[in-house]
């Protein structure tokens, strides 16, 4: 329970470390020392260069995730385009065949700034919560935001500048978000307005794909712009309030990435490519605090680790459910 | 910095280098923080201030309100039969995301018949309260340059209302009660223009009323009256360039009074 109240102060900011040894399970501790016999190094080692020899590099979640991004948001596009009526709205508020469904995030300020409780927004905020919680929270992120994708490729472009030395990655305190969060949770409060949707690159891009460009985008571009050029993943490492929402919500969800520490030989390929690398921390040697255990609730639930993992330590799993099957 | 030993310079100057480097982090994050709030606020510098005056589509509540419950979804742009509503920009300072009608280019003229962006409204930015277009108070139409309007200048019309480029919709019942026509395709023949009563969505709202001229000619005004919800399908049909009949917003009404 401690060590998982950890992984929730992770998702506020806190800094990784290494599991106590109240937090250390007996079995993990002994395949810990298990992994540092000779024997064991030395098989890890011929395992690492067998996979260097025989690299198998797969997409597969990649791809199912853009390719989710893209329908999600092109039912949105063709509903208002071709007025097939299948997702009416933007990804702030929609109806989905008739079903009220709003952003969480969106919701929650809205309804600070007008100080009244609206049915339909609620009918349409816990419809929304409910789903993306089995999912796991964050999965909204990385399976539906539009700026997810664009800042994937600013991402690619990013790494490989830095690749070249042109570039550095500047990076931030992770309790930014948190207290962004709190400032414009506020700030619509008081003001009456909901501050943040003038800089929310999601309501944003997800407006402009709809009804179509505006001058709005520029703020989207310039985003952009920071993360080839300053800061991998800025504004979703740093800044976004609504993973925060959502990440919230899906803190205990039933979709989960499960770390098994027997097949892990630590080599760190999982944490190359994590949009949210505090929580793989675990897949340091010494860090797991059970032989398998799940990675932190601030995971998008995105599957890249799943997808580079050589060893296939790292899967998804439904909670409870795989104990079933 | 002070009576340090040397022996532990060595050490505590490690230590320094990965406090300044947290520092340096920490500054940044502070730094990029109060950029976002600034740009933030950027966007509710104009709102506050209230430098727009704007249309707001059918039901919206008073602007403060209307303002805090929208949720910038566009479903009322959605449901539009004439796509009179739009959404505001980032640089145009009435919200951005938040829907208004510009009249001129195309009114609301209640083609929908039950104020469908009402009903497709998720938070009740635009009230539930109504149900009828004659329950609309969005502003009120006032004849601003008499001396423009042909009806005062004794004048007819012929052609389409405003040339044969516009794009605006309207709905003419005689030829589809369904589906709005555009009104560059419809060609008007009038003895006096009468195109603002006579487009009028509203019972009521505003009348042809004969007035003497300084020549002592008699002359008609439109008056508008009670009933108006300030649609501006007069404002759109108006021949005269720029309209000789506009509506004032609710705010503008509340600014005048």
């Amino acid at each position: 329970m401690r060590w998982f109240l950890h992984k929730l102060a992770m998702m506020f900011g806190a800094e990784p470390r290494r599991p106590s040894d109240t937090e250390e399970t007996d079995a993990a501790r002994e395949m810990k020392a298990f992994k540092k016999t000779k024997e064991q190094v030395e098989k890890r080692k011929a395992l690492i260069q067998d996979e260097h020899d025989h690299p198998v590099v797969s997409h597969k979640w990649r791809n199912l995730r853009w390719l989710s991004i893209i329908v999600i948001n092109a039912m949105f596009v063709v509903s208002f385009a071709w007025d097939v009526q299948l997702v009416e709205g933007s990804l702030t508020a929609s109806r989905f065949l008739g079903f009220h469904m709003a952003d969480p995030n969106a919701a929650l300020q809205v309804t600070l700034a007008f100080k009244d409780l609206m049915l339909n927004l609620v009918i349409g905020t816990v419809t929304v919560l409910l789903l993306w919680w089995i999912v796991g929270g964050r999965a909204f992120c990385a399976w539906a935001c539009p700026y997810h994708l664009l800042a994937e490729w600013a991402e690619a472009i990013h790494l490989w500048l830095n690749s070249k030395g042109w570039v550095k990655d500047h990076p931030f305190h992770r309790g930014l978000r948190v207290v962004l969060w709190v400032i414009f949770m506020v700030l619509a409060f008081v003001t009456g307005y909901t501050v943040f949707e003038y800089i929310n690159p999601v309501g944003i891009l997800s407006r402009a794909l709809i009804y179509g460009p505006t001058v709005a985008l520029v703020w989207v571009i310039f985003l952009l712009g920071v993360e080839i050029f300053f800061s991998r993943r800025f504004w979703c490492r740093y800044v976004c309030p609504i993973g925060l929402t959502y990440g919230i919500t899906g803190a205990v969800a039933p979709v989960q990435v499960k770390y098994d520490l027997s097949k892990c030989l630590h080599e760190g390929e999982c944490r190359k490519v994590c949009l949210v690398p505090h929580v793989l921390e675990i897949t340091k040697m010494g860090y797991a605090s059970d032989t398998e255990e799940f990675i932190g609730p601030d995971c998008t639930r995105c599957g890249l680790c799943v997808d580079v993992c050589p060893q296939e330590a790292l899967s998804f799993t439904m909670r409870g459910l795989d104990k079933i099957l | 910095m002070t009576d340090t030993p040397d022996k532990a310079a060595k050490p505590r100057k490690r230590l320094t280098r990965r406090e300044l480097e947290r520092r340096r982090v920490l500054l940044r994050s502070i730094g990029a923080g109060f950029v976002a709030v600034t740009a933030g606020l950027v966007g509710l510098y104009p709102v506050v201030r209230r430098v727009f005056d704007r249309l707001r589509p059918p039901g919206a509540l008073d602007e403060q309100k209307f303002l805090a419950s929208c949720i910038k979804c566009g479903q009322c742009v959605q449901v539009c039969p004439v796509q009179a509503i739009r959404l505001g920009d980032g640089d145009e300072g009435y919200g951005l995301g938040v829907p208004y009608i510009d009249a001129r280019a195309q009114a609301c003229d209640f083609s929908c018949d039950a104020v469908q962006c009402v009903l497709a409204c998720p938070t009740g930015a635009l009230s539930h309260g109504i149900a009828t277009k004659e329950e609309v108070t969005m502003g009120l139409a006032r004849l601003a340059r008499p001396d423009a309007c042909l009806a005062m200048r004794g004048e007819g019309f012929k052609g389409t209302a405003r040339g044969p480029d516009f794009a605006g919709l309207l709905r003419y019942e005689e030829i589809d009660r369904w589906e709005p026509q555009p009104i560059a395709s419809y060609e008007y023949d009038l003895e006096i223009c009468d195109l603002c009563v006579r487009e009028c969505p509203i019972e009521n709202a505003i009348s042809l009323e004969p007035v003497s001229d300084a020549a002592g000619e008699t002359r008609f005004r439109p008056v508008v009256h009670d009933a108006c919800v300030g649609c501006g399908t007069c404002e759109m049909i108006c021949p005269a360039e720029p309209a000789a009949i506009v509506v004032d917003t609710e705010l503008a009404l509340a600014r005048g009074a």
